[in-house]
C-alpha cells in the first residue's frame, strides 16, 4: 500500500475529488466516442503522425485553447476567494496550488503554444514555404510540449499540485518547505515542455533563413515573420538557461544536491537570478510575434503599408538583446545594492524606448489610412492605449528605489497582466479572428466578435485597474486573504466583477465559434480580409504543399502588389512536389517521455530507466531509418488545384 | 533530391545543406546551456561549505590523460572527414574508429576522476561546490557517452551504406558535434582544473 500513498493528494477538497470523477469521466466519453464513431484509425493517420505544419498548428492552437480554460477557471477562483474580506472558500494551501499552476498554465501552456500555433500555420505560408526546414523535428516539439502540458495538468489529481508560485524560488520550493511532490511536476513537466520549444526555435530559425520564396529578401519578408525569427532566436538563447535550471532544481529535490540550500555552500539567490536570465526574455520571446500579429492587422485594416517598416525590425533586434539584460528588475529587493540596481533600472527603462517607437509606428501606419473596424482591428485598437498604460506602470516599475513600494504587491500583479493580456492575449484572439477564414473556410461571426471585444475590455479594466491601487496601498499578492480593516474589500469586489464579466467574454467566444460553424457562409474566395501577403494568395482550404508553383517575390508585400499591379506571382509550370512522409516516432516517443517523467516526479526509478532506455530506443531507430519522403505527382497537383479554383 | 556534384557530398542536396544549418544553431543552444553551467559553476567555485575545496580534490594527472585523448580524438575524427572529402571510405572509417576509441579511453579516466572524488568525500550531496562540479563535468561527460553511441551508428550506417549524400552529412554533422565537445574540454581545463589548482 505504502507505494500507492504516494499517488494521494495531500490536502484533499470536494473540489479536487470532484474533479477528478469529472476528468476520469470525460477521458472514458472521449475514448468510447472514437470508439464509437470508428475515428481510431482517422485519428492516427491525420493527426497523430501528422507532419504538416498547418496541422500540427491546429493542434496547437486546440491545446492552448484547451488551456485558455483551465488556466481560466483557475483565475475566477482566485479573484471568488479575494473577492470579499477573510473569505474561507479556499484555504491557504489551495489558494497557492491555484496561483501558481495558473502561472504556469497561462505563460507556458497557453500563450506559448498560441504563438507556436501562429509560427506554425502562419510562417511558412508567409515566406511561400512548402514546409519548415525539419518536419519530423516539429511533430516532436508539439508532442513533447503536449505530453510536458498533460503531466503539469494532472498533478493536481495526482499527487498533488506544485505551490511555490509560477517563479518557483527556492528556499520555498525546496523539499524542506514544498514537501508533497508537486514542485517535481514543476521541474519535469516544464523541462519536457522546454525542449519541445527549444527545437522548435532552431526548425523556425532554419525555416526563415533558408526556405523563403525565391526573391524574397530578409528586409522584404512580412512584419509577422521577422518577429517570429527574432522571438526564436531569443528562444534559443533563453531555453537552455532554463534547461539547466530545471535541471538543477530537480537534481536538489530528488538526489539531495545542494545547489539552492541554505547551508553547505548553496546559493538560493542563483535560482533566481537564472529564472529572471530565462525569464524575461520569455516575456518578449510572448510579446514580440503579439507584435507582428498586430503589424499584420493594422496596415491590411488601415489599408496602407506599414509605417517605418526598418525602425520596426530594428526596435524589435533592439529589444530582443536588451532583454537580456534586465533581469535582475524583478528582485530590486533582494539586496544586491545601489550599483547593480541602477544598472538594471537604466536598462529596463531604455527598453521602454523601442516599444515606444513601434507604438508610434502603428500610430503613423493608422494616420491617414482608410480604417475599417473589423473584430480583429478592433482588438489592436483596443490594445494600443491598453498595452501603453502597461507599459508606463513598467516604468514606474523599473524605478529601483520606488519599486520598494511596488514589489510584491497587486501592483505588480495589474502591470504584468496589463501588458499580457491587451498586449498577447488580445493579438492572440485578434489574430486568430484574423486567420480563421484561412485555416477553416469561413469567418467568424462579426457581431458577436466586436461584442466579444468589448466586454473582453470592460472585464480588464475592472478588473484590473483597482489592482494598481490597492496594491499602492499595499495589498500584497500571493496572499490567500486580508482582514476587513485593510479596506481592501471593495475594490477587489470591483476586480471579481471584472473578472466575471472577462470569463463571459470568453464563453462569448465560444458561443461564437459555434455560431460560424452552423451559419457562416462558406463562399469566401481565398482572400476575405483583402490582405497584403502570401498567406491569402494561395487557395482556402489550403492545400498540403502550399503552392502549387513558387510564388515569386519582389517587394514587401508581395500579394498586395500582385492585385494592384495585376503581375503574376505563380510563374512557371507545375512540377512534382516533394513532401515529407507521416511518422509516429514523435508521438510514441513523446508518450515515453511522459511515462519516464511521471516516474520521475514519482521516483519510480526502475520505470524510470526502462522510460529512459525507450527514449534511446526511438533515437536509435530514427537513426537507422530510411526515410526520403515521397512525390506528389503532377496530376494530382493539378486535379486537387483545378478542384479549390472551382469552390471559389 | 536534386544532387549539387559541386559542392562537398555533405552539402549536395537541399535537405543536407538545412540540416548542417539547423545544427550550427542548435550548437548555438549548446553554448548558452555550458556557459550557464560555468557561470553558475563560478558562482560555486569557493562555496565548498564543509567539503573539500578545489585545490584539495584535483589532480593534473587522470585530467591531462583526459585532455590528451580528446584532443586527439578530435585530430583524428579531422583527418576521418579528410578521408571522407576525398571518397576514402576505409580510411575515413578508421579514423572515426580511433576517434570513438580516444573517447572511450577519455570516458574511462573520467569515471576513475569521479569514484576518486567520491572516495575523498566530494559527493553529488556534499556542498554547492561539489554539486556544481560534478554536474558541469557530468553534462560534458554525458554528451561524450551520447556521442560515443551517435559515432558508433554512424560508422554502422557507413558500412551497410556507403558513403552517399545523406550518410555524409550525417558524419560531418556528427564530427561538427565532436569537435564542440573538445572547445568546452579546453574550457573545463582552463576554468575549473587549472584555474582551481592554482
Ligand atoms: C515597457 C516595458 C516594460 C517594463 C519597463 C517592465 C518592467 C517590469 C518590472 C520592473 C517588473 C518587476 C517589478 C517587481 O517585481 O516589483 C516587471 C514584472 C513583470 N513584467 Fe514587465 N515590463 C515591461 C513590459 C512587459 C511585457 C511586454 C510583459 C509581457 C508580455 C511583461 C511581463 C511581466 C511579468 C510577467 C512580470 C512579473 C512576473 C512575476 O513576478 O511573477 N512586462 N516588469
Ligand atoms: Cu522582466
Amino acid at each position: 500500500m505504502d507505494f500507492f500513498d504516494r499517488f494521494a493528494v495531500p490536502h484533499p477538497s470536494f473540489l479536487i475529488y470532484a474533479s477528478m470523477v469529472a476528468i476520469g469521466l470525460t477521458v472514458i466519453a472521449v475514448l468510447v466516442g472514437i470508439t464509437y464513431f470508428k475515428k481510431w484509425d482517422y485519428l492516427w493517420r491525420e493527426w497523430l503522425t501528422t507532419v504538416d505544419h498547418k496541422r500540427i498548428g491546429i493542434m496547437y492552437l486546440i491545446s492552448a485553447l484547451l488551456m485558455l480554460f483551465r488556466g481560466g477557471v483557475d483565475a475566477i477562483m482566485l479573484r471568488a476567494q479575494l473577492a470579499i474580506p477573510d473569505n474561507k472558500l479556499l484555504e491557504s494551501q489551495h489558494y497557492n496550488e491555484v496561483f501558481s499552476t495558473h502561472g504556469v498554465v497561462m505563460i507556458l501552456f497557453m500563450a506559448m503554444p498560441f504563438i507556436m500555433f501562429f509560427f506554425n500555420f502562419v510562417v511558412p505560408l508567409q515566406i511561400g514555404a512548402r514546409d519548415v526546414a525539419f518536419p519530423r523535428l516539429n511533430a516532436i516539439s508539439f508532442w513533447l510540449f503536449f505530453m510536458g502540458a498533460m503531466l503539469f495538468n494532472i498533478s493536481f489529481v495526482i499527487g498533488g499540485s506544485p505551490d511555490a508560485g509560477w517563479t518557483s524560488y527556492f528556499p520555498l520550493a525546496g523539499n524542506d518547505f514544498s514537501t508533497s511532490v508537486g514542485s517535481n511536476y514543476y521541474m519535469i513537466a516544464i523541462q519536457i515542455a522546454g525542449i519541445g520549444t527549444l527545437m522548435t526555435g532552431i526548425n523556425f530559425i532554419t525555416t526563415i533563413f533558408k526556405m523563403r520564396a525565391p526573391g524574397m529578401k530578409l528586409m522584404q519578408m512580412p512584419m509577422f515573420t521577422w518577429s517570429a525569427l527574432i522571438s526564436n532566436l531569443i528562444i534559443v538563447f533563453a531555453f537552455p538557461v532554463l534547461t539547466v535550471l530545471l535541471a538543477m532544481g530537480t537534481m536538489d529535490r530528488l538526489f539531495d544536491t545542494k545547489f539552492f540550500a541554505i547551508g553547505d555552500g548553496g546559493s538560493d539567490m542563483l535560482w533566481a537570478n537564472l529564472f529572471w536570465v530565462w525569464g524575461h526574455p520569455e516575456v518578449y520571446i510572448l510579446i514580440l510575434p503579439a507584435f507582428g500579429l498586430f503589424s499584420e492587422i493594422i496596415s491590411t485594416f488601415a489599408r496602407r503599408n506599414l509605417y517605418g517598416y526598418k525602425s520596426m525590425v530594428a526596435s524589435m533586434v533592439v529589444i530582443s538583446a536588451f532583454s537580456f539584460f534586465v533581469w535582475a528588475h524583478h528582485f530590486f529587493t533582494m539586496g544586491q545594492g545601489a550599483l547593480a540596481n541602477s544598472f538594471f533600472s537604466i536598462t529596463t527603462m531604455a527598453i521602454a524606448v523601442p516599444t515606444g517607437v513601434k507604438i508610434f509606428n502603428w500610430l503613423f501606419t493608422l494616420w491617414k489610412g482608410k480604417i475599417e473596424f473589423t473584430t480583429p482591428m478592433l482588438y489592436a485598437m483596443h490594445f494600443l492605449p491598453l498595452f501603453t498604460l502597461g507599459g508606463v506602470t513598467g516604468v514606474m516599475l523599473a524605478m529601483s528605489a520606488a519599486d520598494y513600494q511596488y514589489h510584491n504587491t497587486m501592483f505588480l500583479v495589474a502591470h504584468f497582466h496589463n501588458v499580457i493580456i491587451p498586449g498577447v492575449v488580445y493579438a492572440m484572439l485578434g489574430g486568430l479572428t484574423y486567420y480563421w477564414p484561412k485555416m477553416f473556410g469561413f469567418m467568424l461571426n462579426e457581431r458577436i466578435g466586436k461584442w466579444t471585444v468589448w466586454l473582453m475590455s470592460i472585464g480588464f479594466v475592472l478588473a484590473f485597474i483597482p489592482m494598481y491601487i490597492t496594491g499602492l496601498d499595499g495589498q500584497a499578492r500571493r496572499m490567500y486573504t486580508y482582514s476587513e480593516a485593510t479596506g481592501f474589500g471593495p475594490l477587489n469586489m470591483v476586480a471579481f466583477i471584472g473578472a466575471g464579466i472577462m470569463a463571459i467574454s470568453f464563453a462569448l467566444l465560444v458561443y461564437n465559434i459555434y455560431y460560424s460553424v452552423r451559419y457562416s457562409p462558406r463562399n469566401i474566395g481565398n482572400d476575405p480580409w483583402n490582405a497584403r501577403t502570401l498567406e491569402w494568395a494561395t487557395h482556402t482550404p489550403v492545400p498540403e504543399y502550399n503552392f502549387a508553383v513558387m510564388p515569386q517575390v519582389k517587394s514587401t508585400e508581395a500579394f498586395w502588389d500582385a492585385k494592384k499591379n495585376g503581375h503574376e506571382i505563380f510563374k512557371g509550370k507545375i512540377e512534382k512536389i516533394h513532401m515529407p512522409n507521416s511518422s509516429g516516432l514523435p508521438f510514441i516517443m513523446s508518450c515515453i517521455f511522459f511515462v519516464f517523467g511521471f516516474s520521475m516526479i514519482f521516483s519510480i526509478w526502475p520505470l524510470a530507466i526502462i522510460s529512459l532506455l525507450g527514449i534511446l530506443g526511438c533515437l536509435v531507430y530514427r537513426s537507422f531509418e530510411k526515410d526520403h519522403g515521397h512525390y506528389i505527382p503532377v496530376e494530382e497537383i493539378e486535379e486537387t488545384e483545378t478542384k479549390l479554383r472551382g469552390a471559389k | 533530391m536534386k544532387i549539387d556534384h559541386s559542392l562537398p557530398l555533405e552539402y549536395s542536396t537541399e535537405e543536407n545543406r538545412l540540416k548542417i544549418f539547423g545544427f550550427w544553431i542548435f550548437l548555438g543552444a549548446e553554448i548558452m546551456l555550458f556557459a550557464t553551467l560555468f557561470t553558475s559553476y563560478f558562482v560555486y567555485e569557493n562555496r565548498s561549505g564543509n567539503g573539500p575545496t578545489g585545490a584539495e580534490i584535483f589532480e593534473l594527472s587522470p585530467v591531462l590523460m583526459e585532455t590528451i585523448l580528446l584532443l586527439a580524438s578530435s585530430f583524428t575524427i579531422g583527418l576521418g572527414i579528410h578521408a571522407m572529402r576525398l571518397g576514402k571510405q576505409k580510411a575515413m572509417m578508421s579514423f572515426f574508429a580511433v576517434t570513438l576509441v580516444l573517447g572511450l579511453g577519455f570516458l574511462g579516466f573520467e569515471i576513475f576522476e569521479f569514484t576518486t572524488y567520491i572516495h575523498e568525500g566530494a559527493g553529488l550531496s556534499t556542498s554547492g561546490f561539489t554539486s556544481m562540479l560534478l554536474t558541469t563535468l557530468g553534462t560534458h561527460g554525458l554528451h561524450v557517452t551520447l556521442g560515443f553511441f551517435w559515432g558508433l551508428f554512424i560508422i554502422l550506417q557507413v558500412k551497410k551504406r556507403g558513403l552517399t549524400p545523406e550518410t555524409a552529412n550525417k558524419s560531418f554533422i556528427f564530427s561538427l558535434y565532436w569537435h564542440f565537445l573538445d572547445v568546452v574540454w579546453i574550457f573545463i581545463f582552463s576554468f575549473i582544473y587549472l584555474k582551481g589548482m592554482m
